[in-house]
Protein backbone atom coordinates (compact mmCIF):
# COMPACT_ATOMS: atom_id res chain seq x y z
CA UNK A 1 0.00 0.00 0.00
CA UNK A 2 1.55 3.05 -1.15
CA UNK A 3 0.75 6.54 1.08
CA UNK A 4 1.85 9.20 -2.24
CA UNK A 5 -0.88 9.32 -3.91
CA UNK A 6 0.19 10.33 -7.64
CA UNK A 7 -3.33 12.59 -8.81
CA UNK A 8 -2.96 14.52 -5.23
CA UNK A 9 0.91 15.25 -6.02
CA UNK A 10 0.54 16.14 -9.44
CA UNK A 11 -2.77 18.30 -7.99
CA UNK A 12 -0.75 20.14 -6.25
CA UNK A 13 2.62 20.02 -7.62
CA UNK A 14 1.57 23.81 -9.41
CA UNK A 15 0.35 25.52 -6.41
CA UNK A 16 3.79 24.38 -4.80
CA UNK A 17 5.81 25.91 -7.44
CA UNK A 18 3.78 29.05 -7.38
CA UNK A 19 4.32 29.42 -3.42
CA UNK A 20 7.89 28.87 -3.97
CA UNK A 21 8.05 31.63 -6.43
CA UNK A 22 6.04 34.26 -4.05
CA UNK A 23 8.52 33.80 -0.74
CA UNK A 24 10.89 34.28 -3.57
CA UNK A 25 10.00 37.78 -4.88
CA UNK A 26 9.08 38.70 -0.84
CA UNK A 27 12.36 38.48 0.12
CA UNK A 28 13.78 40.20 -2.76
CA UNK A 29 11.45 43.44 -2.34
CA UNK A 30 12.69 42.97 1.15
CA UNK A 31 16.73 43.49 0.08
CA UNK A 32 15.88 45.66 -2.77
CA UNK A 33 13.92 48.15 -0.29
CA UNK A 34 17.21 48.58 1.52
CA UNK A 35 18.90 49.28 -1.91
CA UNK A 36 16.79 51.58 -3.45
CA UNK A 37 16.89 53.71 0.08
CA UNK A 38 20.70 54.01 0.00
CA UNK A 39 20.23 54.50 -4.09
CA UNK A 40 18.15 57.60 -3.29
CA UNK A 41 19.56 58.39 -0.23
CA UNK A 42 23.62 58.37 -2.34
CA UNK A 43 21.56 60.41 -4.97
CA UNK A 44 20.02 63.30 -3.81
CA UNK A 45 23.87 63.63 -1.42
CA UNK A 46 25.75 63.57 -4.12
CA UNK A 47 23.48 65.96 -6.33
CA UNK A 48 22.96 68.58 -4.06
CA UNK A 49 27.08 68.65 -2.52
CA UNK A 50 28.91 67.49 -5.40
CA UNK A 51 28.83 71.58 -6.11
CA UNK A 52 30.64 72.37 -3.12
CA UNK A 53 33.02 69.52 -3.34
CA UNK A 54 36.36 70.75 -4.12
CA UNK A 55 39.60 71.49 -2.58
CA UNK A 56 38.79 74.55 -0.65
CA UNK A 57 35.80 73.11 0.68
CA UNK A 58 38.52 70.57 2.47
CA UNK A 59 40.74 73.09 3.59
CA UNK A 60 38.73 75.79 4.22
CA UNK A 61 37.34 76.56 7.98
CA UNK A 62 33.77 76.93 8.70
CA UNK A 63 32.52 80.35 7.76
CA UNK A 64 28.95 82.04 7.64
CA UNK A 65 28.86 82.40 3.34
CA UNK A 66 28.50 79.08 2.10
CA UNK A 67 30.22 79.76 -1.04
CA UNK A 68 33.46 79.66 1.52
CA UNK A 69 32.45 77.07 4.36
CA UNK A 70 35.16 74.27 4.33
CA UNK A 71 34.98 71.24 6.75
CA UNK A 72 38.97 71.26 7.39
CA UNK A 73 38.37 71.77 11.27
CA UNK A 74 35.95 68.77 11.36
CA UNK A 75 37.71 66.47 9.49
CA UNK A 76 40.59 67.10 11.51
CA UNK A 77 38.65 66.61 15.15
CA UNK A 78 36.88 63.58 13.58
CA UNK A 79 40.72 62.13 13.24
CA UNK A 80 42.05 63.12 16.50
CA UNK A 81 38.67 61.76 17.91
CA UNK A 82 39.69 58.49 16.44
CA UNK A 83 43.45 58.84 17.90
CA UNK A 84 41.96 58.46 20.95
CA UNK A 85 39.00 56.47 20.57
CA UNK A 86 40.69 53.36 18.58
CA UNK A 87 43.42 53.00 21.11
CA UNK A 88 41.20 53.33 24.17
CA UNK A 89 38.25 51.09 22.63
CA UNK A 90 40.58 48.43 21.02
CA UNK A 91 42.91 48.25 24.25
CA UNK A 92 39.79 47.66 26.39
CA UNK A 93 37.58 45.70 23.87
CA UNK A 94 40.00 43.05 23.70
CA UNK A 95 41.33 42.52 27.16
CA UNK A 96 37.79 42.27 28.18
CA UNK A 97 37.01 39.89 25.60
CA UNK A 98 40.50 37.72 26.29
CA UNK A 99 39.98 37.59 30.23
CA UNK A 100 35.92 36.39 29.50
CA UNK A 101 36.59 33.80 26.70
CA UNK A 102 39.75 32.43 28.54
CA UNK A 103 40.29 32.84 32.08
CA UNK A 104 36.76 33.65 33.58
CA UNK A 105 35.06 30.06 34.76
CA UNK A 106 31.82 29.78 33.65
CA UNK A 107 29.51 30.57 36.56
CA UNK A 108 26.51 32.58 36.93
CA UNK A 109 28.44 35.87 37.95
CA UNK A 110 30.43 35.36 34.36
CA UNK A 111 27.59 34.62 32.89
CA UNK A 112 25.80 37.71 34.17
CA UNK A 113 28.55 39.76 32.81
CA UNK A 114 28.37 38.48 29.52
CA UNK A 115 24.35 39.14 29.32
CA UNK A 116 24.71 42.50 30.19
CA UNK A 117 27.78 43.17 27.68
CA UNK A 118 25.35 42.23 25.39
CA UNK A 119 22.71 44.88 26.54
CA UNK A 120 24.99 47.81 26.76
CA UNK A 121 25.51 47.47 23.20
CA UNK A 122 21.52 48.53 22.82
CA UNK A 123 21.80 51.54 25.21
CA UNK A 124 21.17 54.40 23.26
CA UNK A 125 24.19 56.77 22.55
CA UNK A 126 22.71 59.75 23.99
CA UNK A 127 22.92 58.46 27.35
CA UNK A 128 26.61 56.90 27.04
CA UNK A 129 26.34 61.06 26.21
CA UNK A 130 25.42 61.86 29.37
CA UNK A 131 27.61 59.63 30.79
CA UNK A 132 30.50 61.24 29.40
CA UNK A 133 28.98 65.10 30.44
CA UNK A 134 28.86 64.09 34.26
CA UNK A 135 32.22 61.93 34.17
CA UNK A 136 34.40 63.17 31.74
CA UNK A 137 33.60 66.96 31.30
CA UNK A 138 32.46 67.35 34.89
CA UNK A 139 33.71 65.06 37.54
CA UNK A 140 37.66 64.56 35.71
CA UNK A 141 37.15 68.15 34.20
CA UNK A 142 38.33 67.45 31.08
CA UNK A 143 36.25 70.10 29.46
CA UNK A 144 34.51 69.66 25.82
CA UNK A 145 38.17 67.89 24.97
CA UNK A 146 39.18 65.56 22.71
CA UNK A 147 39.80 63.32 25.35
CA UNK A 148 36.28 63.64 27.07
CA UNK A 149 34.49 63.42 23.79
CA UNK A 150 37.14 60.10 22.89
CA UNK A 151 36.15 58.29 26.35
CA UNK A 152 32.90 58.64 25.80
CA UNK A 153 32.91 57.29 22.49
CA UNK A 154 35.39 54.31 23.37
CA UNK A 155 32.65 53.63 26.27
CA UNK A 156 30.20 53.66 23.45
CA UNK A 157 31.61 51.26 21.32
CA UNK A 158 33.25 48.78 23.79
CA UNK A 159 30.49 46.81 23.79
CA UNK A 160 30.37 46.30 20.11
CA UNK A 161 34.18 45.36 20.54
CA UNK A 162 33.97 43.07 22.87
CA UNK A 163 31.27 41.00 21.57
CA UNK A 164 32.95 40.78 17.98
CA UNK A 165 36.69 39.74 19.66
CA UNK A 166 34.66 37.18 21.53
CA UNK A 167 33.77 35.76 18.66
CA UNK A 168 36.34 35.93 17.12
CA UNK A 169 38.04 34.24 19.59
CA UNK A 170 35.36 31.74 20.40
CA UNK A 171 35.83 30.74 16.27
CA UNK A 172 39.68 30.17 17.19
CA UNK A 173 39.25 25.72 17.14
CA UNK A 174 39.66 23.88 20.37
CA UNK A 175 42.23 21.61 19.28
CA UNK A 176 44.44 24.57 18.41
CA UNK A 177 44.94 25.61 22.30
CA UNK A 178 44.89 21.40 23.24
CA UNK A 179 47.75 21.90 20.87
CA UNK A 180 49.79 24.45 22.48
CA UNK A 181 48.77 23.25 26.04
CA UNK A 182 49.88 20.16 24.68
CA UNK A 183 53.13 20.98 24.29
CA UNK A 184 53.67 22.54 27.99
CA UNK A 185 52.66 26.08 26.71
CA UNK A 186 51.11 28.92 29.52
CA UNK A 187 47.85 30.00 29.25
CA UNK A 188 49.48 33.36 28.06
CA UNK A 189 51.67 31.96 25.41
CA UNK A 190 48.60 30.19 23.78
CA UNK A 191 47.17 33.47 23.74
CA UNK A 192 49.71 35.26 22.56
CA UNK A 193 51.07 32.92 19.75
CA UNK A 194 48.20 30.94 18.70
CA UNK A 195 44.47 32.51 19.97
CA UNK A 196 45.22 35.85 18.86
CA UNK A 197 46.86 35.49 15.74
CA UNK A 198 43.92 33.27 14.37
CA UNK A 199 41.37 35.70 16.06
CA UNK A 200 42.63 39.15 15.03
CA UNK A 201 41.42 39.06 11.69
CA UNK A 202 37.90 39.41 13.38
CA UNK A 203 38.79 41.18 15.98
CA UNK A 204 40.24 43.93 13.65
CA UNK A 205 36.86 43.37 11.38
CA UNK A 206 34.63 44.29 13.85
CA UNK A 207 36.86 47.10 15.57
CA UNK A 208 36.76 49.22 12.28
CA UNK A 209 33.03 48.82 12.17
CA UNK A 210 32.68 49.73 15.24
CA UNK A 211 34.67 52.74 14.77
CA UNK A 212 33.44 53.73 11.66
CA UNK A 213 29.98 54.03 14.12
CA UNK A 214 31.51 56.15 16.39
CA UNK A 215 33.17 58.52 13.78
CA UNK A 216 29.67 59.22 12.24
CA UNK A 217 27.69 59.41 16.09
CA UNK A 218 26.58 62.54 16.61
CA UNK A 219 24.37 62.45 19.90
CA UNK A 220 27.13 62.26 22.56
CA UNK A 221 29.13 65.32 21.56
CA UNK A 222 25.45 67.16 21.13
CA UNK A 223 25.29 66.37 24.93
CA UNK A 224 28.92 66.95 25.78
CA UNK A 225 29.02 70.54 23.78
CA UNK A 226 31.37 70.58 21.65
CA UNK A 227 31.35 73.63 19.11
CA UNK A 228 30.61 73.84 15.98
CA UNK A 229 32.43 76.78 14.26
CA UNK A 230 35.92 76.91 14.94
CA UNK A 231 38.93 78.40 13.40
CA UNK A 232 41.42 76.63 14.26
CA UNK A 233 42.86 73.20 15.08
CA UNK A 234 43.03 71.14 17.89
CA UNK A 235 47.06 71.10 19.18
CA UNK A 236 46.63 68.54 22.11
CA UNK A 237 43.88 65.79 23.27
CA UNK A 238 42.88 68.56 25.82
CA UNK A 239 41.69 71.14 23.10
CA UNK A 240 38.46 71.86 22.23
CA UNK A 241 37.12 70.65 19.05
CA UNK A 242 34.65 69.92 16.51
CA UNK A 243 33.40 66.72 14.41
CA UNK A 244 32.18 65.78 10.82
CA UNK A 245 28.71 64.62 11.94
CA UNK A 246 27.79 67.62 14.45
CA UNK A 247 29.73 70.07 11.62
CA UNK A 248 27.05 68.84 9.04
CA UNK A 249 24.32 68.59 12.01
CA UNK A 250 24.92 72.39 11.88
CA UNK A 251 24.62 73.31 8.58
CA UNK A 252 22.01 71.29 8.14
CA UNK A 253 19.76 72.94 10.58
CA UNK A 254 20.76 76.44 9.39
CA UNK A 255 17.59 78.65 7.31
CA UNK A 256 20.07 79.45 3.97
CA UNK A 257 19.18 77.25 1.26
CA UNK A 258 22.71 77.43 0.48
CA UNK A 259 23.92 75.34 3.18
CA UNK A 260 21.42 72.57 2.78
CA UNK A 261 24.40 71.85 0.22
CA UNK A 262 27.31 72.55 2.30
CA UNK A 263 25.92 69.92 4.66
CA UNK A 264 25.61 67.38 1.79
CA UNK A 265 28.86 68.00 0.65
CA UNK A 266 29.99 67.27 4.45
CA UNK A 267 28.14 63.96 4.37
CA UNK A 268 29.57 63.07 1.11
CA UNK A 269 33.22 63.66 3.15
CA UNK A 270 31.33 61.71 6.29
CA UNK A 271 30.47 58.93 3.68
CA UNK A 272 34.00 58.54 1.79
CA UNK A 273 35.94 58.22 5.06
CA UNK A 274 33.40 55.22 6.45
CA UNK A 275 33.98 53.21 2.92
CA UNK A 276 37.41 53.85 2.86
CA UNK A 277 37.48 52.52 6.58
CA UNK A 278 34.74 49.56 5.63
CA UNK A 279 36.57 48.78 3.07
CA UNK A 280 39.79 48.10 4.98
CA UNK A 281 38.20 45.82 7.31
CA UNK A 282 37.12 44.09 4.28
CA UNK A 283 40.22 43.96 3.21
CA UNK A 284 41.71 42.58 6.70
CA UNK A 285 39.27 39.89 6.85
CA UNK A 286 39.93 37.85 3.39
CA UNK A 287 43.75 39.06 3.76
CA UNK A 288 44.56 37.43 6.42
CA UNK A 289 41.10 34.87 7.64
CA UNK A 290 42.61 31.54 8.47
CA UNK A 291 41.57 27.86 7.86
CA UNK A 292 41.33 25.20 9.48
CA UNK B 1 63.54 -10.11 22.95
CA UNK B 2 62.43 -8.82 19.47
CA UNK B 3 61.98 -5.49 20.48
CA UNK B 4 65.50 -5.31 21.99
CA UNK B 5 66.94 -6.63 18.49
CA UNK B 6 65.28 -4.06 16.92
CA UNK B 7 66.55 -1.22 18.71
CA UNK B 8 70.22 -2.62 18.27
CA UNK B 9 69.69 -2.22 14.42
CA UNK B 10 68.25 1.48 14.77
CA UNK B 11 70.87 2.50 16.56
CA UNK B 12 73.44 1.17 14.53
CA UNK B 13 71.87 3.10 11.41
CA UNK B 14 70.82 5.77 12.80
CA UNK B 15 73.11 8.10 14.45
CA UNK B 16 71.06 10.43 15.98
CA UNK B 17 69.13 7.74 17.65
CA UNK B 18 70.07 7.38 21.26
CA UNK B 19 71.42 4.55 22.54
CA UNK B 20 69.10 2.36 24.10
CA UNK B 21 69.92 0.82 27.86
CA UNK B 22 70.02 -2.92 26.92
CA UNK B 23 70.22 -4.88 30.18
CA UNK B 24 69.89 -8.45 30.96
CA UNK B 25 67.38 -7.76 33.22
CA UNK B 26 64.30 -8.10 31.32
CA UNK B 27 62.14 -6.13 34.06
CA UNK B 28 61.38 -2.59 32.83
CA UNK B 29 61.36 0.63 34.07
CA UNK B 30 57.93 1.65 34.75
CA UNK B 31 57.14 4.99 33.49
CA UNK B 32 54.02 6.04 34.96
CA UNK B 33 52.15 3.59 37.93
CA UNK B 34 48.57 4.78 37.99
CA UNK B 35 47.31 4.26 41.65
CA UNK B 36 43.54 3.97 42.74
CA UNK B 37 42.54 6.82 40.30
CA UNK B 38 38.60 7.85 40.27
CA UNK B 39 37.70 10.25 38.14
CA UNK B 40 34.53 12.43 38.27
CA UNK B 41 33.13 14.59 35.08
CA UNK B 42 30.03 16.08 37.82
CA UNK B 43 28.23 13.97 39.06
CA UNK B 44 29.32 11.02 36.41
CA UNK B 45 32.11 8.50 37.19
CA UNK B 46 34.02 8.15 34.89
CA UNK B 47 37.71 6.00 35.82
CA UNK B 48 36.41 3.77 38.68
CA UNK B 49 39.46 2.97 40.78
CA UNK B 50 42.49 2.45 37.72
CA UNK B 51 46.10 1.01 38.68
CA UNK B 52 47.89 0.77 35.76
CA UNK B 53 52.08 0.34 34.77
CA UNK B 54 52.82 1.97 31.67
CA UNK B 55 56.65 0.67 30.78
CA UNK B 56 59.17 2.59 29.44
CA UNK B 57 60.08 1.80 25.88
CA UNK B 58 56.88 0.38 24.76
CA UNK B 59 53.56 0.75 23.21
CA UNK B 60 51.04 0.38 25.63
CA UNK B 61 47.42 0.47 23.92
CA UNK B 62 44.48 1.38 25.27
CA UNK B 63 41.01 -0.27 24.10
CA UNK B 64 37.45 -0.32 24.65
CA UNK B 65 34.17 0.88 23.80
CA UNK B 66 33.09 4.33 23.31
CA UNK B 67 32.53 6.24 26.01
CA UNK B 68 34.58 3.77 28.01
CA UNK B 69 37.32 6.41 29.53
CA UNK B 70 40.18 5.11 27.40
CA UNK B 71 40.58 8.82 26.30
CA UNK B 72 39.71 10.13 29.87
CA UNK B 73 42.94 8.24 31.20
CA UNK B 74 45.03 8.98 28.23
CA UNK B 75 44.44 12.75 28.96
CA UNK B 76 44.68 12.70 32.62
CA UNK B 77 48.23 11.16 31.95
CA UNK B 78 48.96 14.87 30.58
CA UNK B 79 46.62 16.85 32.58
CA UNK B 80 44.91 17.63 29.69
CA UNK B 81 41.67 16.68 31.36
CA UNK B 82 41.53 19.88 33.52
CA UNK B 83 40.82 21.81 30.22
CA UNK B 84 37.00 20.17 31.12
CA UNK B 85 35.53 22.02 34.20
CA UNK B 86 33.80 20.03 36.92
CA UNK B 87 36.45 17.65 36.57
CA UNK B 88 37.49 16.47 40.05
CA UNK B 89 40.22 13.41 40.66
CA UNK B 90 41.40 11.10 43.34
CA UNK B 91 43.98 8.82 43.81
CA UNK B 92 47.89 8.89 42.11
CA UNK B 93 49.18 9.13 39.13
CA UNK B 94 53.41 8.49 39.63
CA UNK B 95 55.07 9.80 36.53
CA UNK B 96 59.17 9.38 37.07
CA UNK B 97 58.25 8.46 40.93
CA UNK B 98 56.50 12.08 41.43
CA UNK B 99 52.47 11.93 41.83
CA UNK B 100 51.64 14.33 38.91
CA UNK B 101 47.78 15.11 40.14
CA UNK B 102 49.81 16.79 43.41
CA UNK B 103 49.18 20.82 42.94
CA UNK B 104 53.09 21.65 43.41
CA UNK B 105 53.44 19.35 40.00
CA UNK B 106 53.08 22.41 37.39
CA UNK B 107 51.05 21.33 34.22
CA UNK B 108 52.89 22.87 32.31
CA UNK B 109 56.83 21.30 33.05
CA UNK B 110 54.73 17.85 32.94
CA UNK B 111 53.37 18.35 29.61
CA UNK B 112 57.12 19.36 28.52
CA UNK B 113 58.02 15.63 29.21
CA UNK B 114 54.66 14.40 27.94
CA UNK B 115 53.74 15.17 24.49
CA UNK B 116 50.46 14.28 22.80
CA UNK B 117 49.30 13.94 19.42
CA UNK B 118 45.14 14.35 19.11
CA UNK B 119 42.53 12.85 17.35
CA UNK B 120 42.41 14.80 14.39
CA UNK B 121 45.52 16.21 13.19
CA UNK B 122 45.73 20.13 14.13
CA UNK B 123 48.20 21.92 13.28
CA UNK B 124 48.32 25.25 13.15
CA UNK B 125 47.65 27.53 10.66
CA UNK B 126 51.78 28.79 10.22
CA UNK B 127 54.41 26.99 8.17
CA UNK B 128 55.64 23.90 8.88
CA UNK B 129 59.19 25.56 10.33
CA UNK B 130 56.91 27.52 12.77
CA UNK B 131 54.83 24.55 13.56
CA UNK B 132 57.80 22.28 14.30
CA UNK B 133 59.57 25.13 16.14
CA UNK B 134 56.42 26.12 18.18
CA UNK B 135 57.48 23.90 21.57
CA UNK B 136 61.15 24.98 21.50
CA UNK B 137 60.37 28.44 21.40
CA UNK B 138 57.65 28.66 24.04
CA UNK B 139 60.43 26.90 25.93
CA UNK B 140 62.95 30.30 25.41
CA UNK B 141 64.80 28.69 22.02
CA UNK B 142 66.27 31.56 20.23
CA UNK B 143 69.24 30.56 18.32
CA UNK B 144 67.95 30.00 14.49
CA UNK B 145 70.96 27.29 14.14
CA UNK B 146 69.26 25.52 17.04
CA UNK B 147 66.01 25.55 15.60
CA UNK B 148 66.61 24.64 12.07
CA UNK B 149 68.50 21.30 13.34
CA UNK B 150 65.73 20.54 15.90
CA UNK B 151 62.96 21.25 12.98
CA UNK B 152 64.66 19.10 10.56
CA UNK B 153 65.52 16.27 13.72
CA UNK B 154 61.94 16.49 14.16
CA UNK B 155 60.66 16.35 10.78
CA UNK B 156 63.23 13.03 10.13
CA UNK B 157 62.00 11.61 13.14
CA UNK B 158 58.68 11.63 12.35
CA UNK B 159 59.30 10.44 8.63
CA UNK B 160 58.42 13.48 6.53
CA UNK B 161 61.51 15.08 6.02
CA UNK B 162 61.91 14.19 2.40
CA UNK B 163 58.11 15.15 1.80
CA UNK B 164 58.74 18.51 3.23
CA UNK B 165 62.14 19.98 3.11
CA UNK B 166 61.74 21.92 0.10
CA UNK B 167 58.44 23.74 1.30
CA UNK B 168 59.22 24.33 5.25
CA UNK B 169 57.59 28.02 4.98
CA UNK B 170 54.23 26.86 3.55
CA UNK B 171 51.34 26.52 5.46
CA UNK B 172 50.68 23.10 7.03
CA UNK B 173 47.11 23.28 5.77
CA UNK B 174 48.47 22.26 2.48
CA UNK B 175 49.58 19.35 3.44
CA UNK B 176 47.36 15.61 3.04
CA UNK B 177 45.91 14.83 6.22
CA UNK B 178 48.00 11.61 6.72
CA UNK B 179 51.15 14.95 6.75
CA UNK B 180 49.30 16.76 8.62
CA UNK B 181 49.15 14.14 11.40
CA UNK B 182 52.71 13.57 10.62
CA UNK B 183 53.53 17.11 11.18
CA UNK B 184 51.86 16.66 14.61
CA UNK B 185 53.78 13.67 15.49
CA UNK B 186 56.99 15.62 14.64
CA UNK B 187 55.83 18.80 16.46
CA UNK B 188 55.65 16.71 19.24
CA UNK B 189 59.27 15.18 18.86
CA UNK B 190 60.43 18.93 18.79
CA UNK B 191 59.78 19.42 22.84
CA UNK B 192 61.87 16.36 22.96
CA UNK B 193 59.48 14.14 25.23
CA UNK B 194 59.79 11.27 27.45
CA UNK B 195 56.52 10.34 26.58
CA UNK B 196 53.87 9.99 23.66
CA UNK B 197 50.19 10.29 24.02
CA UNK B 198 48.67 9.44 20.93
CA UNK B 199 44.51 9.82 21.05
CA UNK B 200 43.31 7.38 18.39
CA UNK B 201 45.93 9.63 16.08
CA UNK B 202 44.89 7.61 12.70
CA UNK B 203 41.09 7.67 13.42
CA UNK B 204 40.79 10.48 10.86
CA UNK B 205 43.19 9.00 8.15
CA UNK B 206 42.90 6.59 5.26
CA UNK B 207 44.95 3.82 5.42
CA UNK B 208 48.06 4.09 3.62
CA UNK B 209 48.78 7.27 5.99
CA UNK B 210 47.11 5.17 8.86
CA UNK B 211 50.26 2.44 7.90
CA UNK B 212 52.70 4.64 7.72
CA UNK B 213 51.73 6.31 11.15
CA UNK B 214 51.93 2.75 12.63
CA UNK B 215 54.87 2.17 10.95
CA UNK B 216 56.21 5.49 12.92
CA UNK B 217 54.83 4.32 16.27
CA UNK B 218 57.19 1.19 15.78
CA UNK B 219 60.39 3.02 15.08
CA UNK B 220 59.58 6.04 18.24
CA UNK B 221 58.90 3.26 20.79
CA UNK B 222 62.77 3.01 20.85
CA UNK B 223 63.06 6.29 22.02
CA UNK B 224 60.01 6.75 23.22
CA UNK B 225 57.18 5.32 25.73
CA UNK B 226 53.96 5.43 23.79
CA UNK B 227 50.47 5.33 25.09
CA UNK B 228 47.96 4.83 22.32
CA UNK B 229 44.02 4.81 22.43
CA UNK B 230 42.66 2.93 19.72
CA UNK B 231 39.42 1.83 18.58
CA UNK B 232 40.93 -0.36 16.25
CA UNK B 233 41.41 -3.69 17.73
CA UNK B 234 43.79 -4.70 14.80
CA UNK B 235 45.63 -1.98 15.53
CA UNK B 236 46.51 -2.32 19.12
CA UNK B 237 47.72 -6.23 18.50
CA UNK B 238 49.73 -4.80 15.39
CA UNK B 239 51.61 -2.19 17.41
CA UNK B 240 51.07 -2.58 21.20
CA UNK B 241 53.42 -4.41 23.53
CA UNK B 242 50.70 -4.60 26.05
CA UNK B 243 46.98 -3.55 26.26
CA UNK B 244 44.70 -2.32 28.53
CA UNK B 245 40.58 -3.04 28.27
CA UNK B 246 38.51 -0.09 29.60
CA UNK B 247 34.61 -0.81 30.14
CA UNK B 248 32.64 1.81 31.74
CA UNK B 249 35.54 3.27 33.43
CA UNK B 250 37.26 0.38 34.71
CA UNK B 251 40.00 -1.57 33.29
CA UNK B 252 39.22 -5.01 33.04
CA UNK B 253 42.16 -6.78 31.67
CA UNK B 254 45.62 -5.18 31.27
CA UNK B 255 48.28 -7.24 30.08
CA UNK B 256 50.77 -8.76 27.58
CA UNK B 257 49.02 -7.59 23.54
CA UNK B 258 49.57 -11.35 22.96
CA UNK B 259 47.98 -12.63 25.62
CA UNK B 260 45.16 -9.85 25.61
CA UNK B 261 44.09 -11.09 22.43
CA UNK B 262 45.12 -14.91 22.47
CA UNK B 263 44.21 -15.73 25.83
CA UNK B 264 42.09 -13.31 27.59
CA UNK B 265 41.21 -14.56 31.18
CA UNK B 266 37.83 -12.20 31.50
CA UNK B 267 34.94 -13.17 29.39
CA UNK B 268 34.33 -9.70 28.94
CA UNK B 269 37.78 -9.12 27.13
CA UNK B 270 36.91 -12.13 25.02
CA UNK B 271 33.59 -10.94 23.74
CA UNK B 272 34.76 -7.45 23.01
CA UNK B 273 38.08 -8.45 20.64
CA UNK B 274 35.86 -11.16 19.52
CA UNK B 275 33.62 -8.08 18.37
CA UNK B 276 30.37 -9.23 20.34
CA UNK B 277 30.17 -5.83 21.57
CA UNK B 278 31.29 -2.22 21.28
Amino acid sequence: MRYMDEALVTKRMSKRLAYNKLWRTIFFIATSFALITLAILLYRVVTQGAGYLNWEFLTNFASRFPAKAGIKAALIGSLWLMAVVAPVSIILGVGTAIYLEEYAKKNKINDFIRMNISNLAGVPSIVFGLLGLTIFVRTFGFGKSILAAGLTMSLLILPVIIVAAQEAIRAVPNDQREASYGMGATKWQTIIRVVLPAAIPGILTGSILALSRAIGETAPLVVIGIPVILQFLPTSVFSEFTALPMQIYDWAKRPQEEFQYVAAAGIIVLMTVLIIMNSIAVFIRNKFQKRY
Amino acid sequence: MVVLQDAQKTTATNPTVKPMIVTENATKKIVYDTRNLDLWYGEHHGLKDVNLEIYENEVTAIIGPSGCGKSTYLKTLNRMVELVPSVRTSGQIMYRERNILSKEYPVEELRTHVGMVFQKPNPFPKSIYDNIAYGPRIHGIRNKKVLDEIVEKSLRGAAIWDEVKDRLNQNAYGLSGGQQQRICIARCLAIEPDVILMDEPTSALDPISTLKVEELVQELKEQYSIVIVTHNMQQAARISNRTAFFLSGEVVEYDETDNIFQNPTDQRTEDYISGRFG
